[in-house]
């Protein structure tokens, strides 16, 4: 059997969840592997966000926003732009091959290319193999 | 200002002092000729055919009405015996000059000339300086004057050369009593001016433009050219036309718009094998319905650069749509307005109609039912793309014909098509300036047509709220579809005025000033100015209706103080926890 990675996607609410919506109700293909969280904006997305979904498990991470100038809230993907580069840098230290976290634009009306960015960071991740970080195990409690 | 007593042919009136009594007569209804007058020009009195018997008193004038000023008391005979002999010999002598034009023959034979005592001349300038004076005093050109004195006098333009001056705009021809003054009829400008270009400088934008008022198109305006003119403005009686008027920014504040920025004609240049800018018969969709229109420049009828009908028109769908190389959409009103074009063509002309076409698309209410129809009229329809237009002839029967070459997939053979016209079904594209006007009310949009909230449940609706979308700003649709939907964006706003409140996000961020230390990285983060810093507690605040909840400043506080309610990092990190709940087992 395949390895099939397990990857956590980070999907601003305007444009990446939608056009995602869309790949679906366009009925296109793409590969099953990306889970998907939805944020209000990519700004949101705090660094630690990626770094739990690691070391949760995660083979993968994809964070999504809306292509620069494009953002709902006029510039939130641009301060995610600043702080995925700085990420970036750091996950090497933390053992993580930098190929595994991608930040990508995906407008609403883009399902299509959704689709091709999932296909993608799945055939990356796939060639990388399963992630060497241990899960850490359950708690009870779902505390952070 | 004074009144006089006037009598003219017998019939008492009232006039200002000094009105020339050509205006008085004229106010009377009594027809006194002229040749040399125009009721914008001054009064010039060089023809003298307006010349009336004026007694005041014992005394009897011979003078011309036009600029004769009346004064108390004077009797006016406009057709006295005297007035007929004078007026006669005006015209023989006029005649010996210009024995041949009509307007100067009318006028002879209505004063009983058969044959003119001094001969006929061949000139047909009779010297009224009609030309000279509009060219100067109206339209402020001076391209024209008089050269040369006594029997050589003449109009012409300085040294008889064409002058850079003249700007084409046939006052002169326009007012010319005798046709000396001709227009030549060029063809290239005709063309040029046929597509969409206004017919005159003051017209309405279209039949059915809102508000339905004429406006001045500065292009072609004689005024914005030279400063003359302003025709218009002595013309109106009502005082409406003020050139002074400048475009102006208003700002108007609103709760919701709606954008119906329509869309952009696929430009078929783009396609050089058809020929479209190449030749003069090879038309786009918007030409040939501006051509077809009874409001048009040929006033509907349908004829080639010629002038002449054409026996066989070609009509090439999907021009610019479901093209790898252009669009890959299908424009969906092409199809239709094509077969009407040909149903019309068929009507007006009877010409053969051969529409070129990858698949028929019909869909709507009695749509494939017209497409029936114009099978029963003989309209041809040949299945394959048009791969090229030509003007180069293999045989007799295609010389001077446009020669479509395509393959005709239902038979499987290239063929050449020789035919008059071509009418290129052109596709619809986003407006030009859709992403800047996407950015502007910060919608989505994708291809270039804006983004719908949810193609099924909120297809009017757009990610920000208050932002509506109409028509073929959001994708490629024919009338009905674009009625609908702004029947529904109309009342999609109006559910919001009538509510009479609105709904602000309830997901929005919170400061925990317990937490907060005053490190103000939050403050300079949010685009929509919803965080200010309270300087007497030194803690961050967030304006509650301005927030959008985005959440970009609970991601960037160092200390955890800024709460984004519904998406707060407990959340965030439970659902991640969740989605991978496969690999934490």
């Amino acid at each position: 059997m395949t390895f099939e990675p397990k990857i956590v996607g980070i999907l601003c609410n305007w444009c990446s969840y939608t056009g995602a919506d869309l790949a679906g109700t366009s009925r296109i293909k793409y590969a099953p592997n990306v889970r998907v969280v939805r944020v209000m904006c990519s700004g949101r997305v705090d660094p630690t966000f990626i770094l739990k979904a690691f070391a949760d498990g995660a083979d993968g991470v994809l964070v999504a926003g809306c292509h620069p100038g494009d953002c709902h809230y006029i510039e939130g993907n641009y301060k995610t732009i600043r702080r995925m580069a700085l990420l970036k840098r750091l996950l090497a230290d933390y053992g993580i091959e930098p190929e595994r976290f991608r930040l990508e634009w995906v407008s609403a009306g883009e399902g299509d290319r959704w689709a091709q960015v999932v296909n993608k960071i799945t055939e990356d991740v796939r060639k990388l193999g399963p992630t060497k970080i241990k899960p850490a195990a359950k708690k009870k409690s779902s505390a952070a | 200002m004074k009144t006089i007593k006037v009598t003219i042919d017998g019939i008492e009136t009232e006039a200002e002092d000094r009105t020339p009594i050509l205006n008085i007569a004229q106010k009377l209804g009594i027809k006194i000729p002229t040749l040399c007058h125009h009721p914008l020009l001054e009064p010039y009195g060089v023809c003298r055919i307006c010349t009336v018997e004026v007694r005041s008193g014992r005394r009897i004038r011979m003078v011309t009405a036009c600029n004769y000023p009346a004064t108390n008391g004077i009797e006016v005979l406009t057709n006295s015996g005297r007035v007929r002999r004078d007026r006669r010999l005006i015209l023989e002598w006029m005649m010996a000059r210009c024995g041949h034009v009509k307007v100067i023959e009318d006028l002879a034979a209505e004063y009983g000339i058969t044959e003119p005592r001094f001969g006929r001349g061949d000139d047909d300038c009779i010297l009224c300086g009609l030309c000279v004076r509009v060219c100067q005093d109206v339209v402020g050109a001076n391209v024209l004057g008089f050269f040369n004195r006594g029997a050589t006098r003449e109009v012409s333009t300085a040294y008889g050369e064409t002058s850079d001056k003249c700007i084409a705009c046939g006052s002169c021809a326009y007012v010319c009593p005798t046709g000396a003054i001709k227009i030549e009829n060029d063809e290239a400008l005709v063309r040029a001016a046929l597509p969409l270009g206004p017919l005159t400088p003051i017209h309405v934008p279209f039949l059915q433009a809102v508000p339905h008022q004429p406006v001045i198109d500065r292009e072609s305006c004689i005024y914005f050219k030279t400063g003359g003119c302003k025709v218009c403005e002595k013309v109106c009686e009502v005082k409406a036309v003020d050139h002074a008027q400048q475009s102006q920014v208003e700002d108007i504040e609103v709760g919701a718009v709606i954008l119906s920025t329509g869309f952009k004609q696929f430009d078929a240049e783009k396609i050089p094998e058809y020929g479209y800018g190449k030749f003069p018969n090879v038309l786009s969709g918007v030409e040939f319905e501006k051509m077809n229109s009874a409001s048009g420049p040929t006033g509907g009828q349908i004829q080639m650069a010629n002038g002449q009908p054409p026996k066989s028109v070609g009509i090439i769908h999907c021009v610019g749509s479901r093209d790898e190389r252009n669009n890959k959409y299908c424009s969906r009103v092409c199809c239709m307005y094509a077969l009407k074009f040909a149903h019309l063509i068929k009507e007006k002309t009877g010409a053969d109609v051969y529409n070129f076409y990858i698949d028929m698309r019909c869909f709507g209410k009695g749509y494939e039912e017209f497409y029936h129809r114009l099978l029963e009229e003989e309209v041809r329809f040949i299945r394959g793309r048009a791969a090229a237009i030509t003007d180069f002839p293999f045989n007799e029967t295609e010389v001077g014909k446009l020669i479509v070459r395509v393959e005709d997939t239902l038979i499987g053979q290239v063929r050449r098509i020789p035919v008059d016209m071509v009418i290129l079904a052109t596709g619809l594209e986003p407006a030009a300036d859709a992403t800047d006007i996407a950015h502007t009310f910060n919608i989505s949009c994708g291809n270039g047509f804006f983004t719908e909230r949810h193609p099924k449940l909120a297809p009017v609706s757009t990610a920000t709220d208050g932002i509506f979308i109409a028509g073929t700003c959001q994708g490629p649709k024919d009338i009905p579809d674009t009625v609908a939907q702004a029947g529904a964006a109309a009342s999609a706003v109006q559910s919001l005025i009538s509510r009479g409140e609105i709904e602000v996000e309830s997901a929005t961020s919170i400061v925990d000033a317990e937490k907060c230390s005053g490190c103000r990285i939050c403050n300079t983060l949010c685009s929509l100015t919803a965080i200010s810093f309270d300087e007497e507690k030194k803690v961050t605040v967030i304006n509650d209706v301005l927030c959008k909840g985005c959440g970009t400043c609970a991601a960037a506080c160092p200390s955890s103080a800024i709460l984004a309610r519904h998406f707060t990092d407990e959340q965030l990190f439970s659902e991640i926890e969740g989605v991978l709940y496969d690999v934490r087992a």
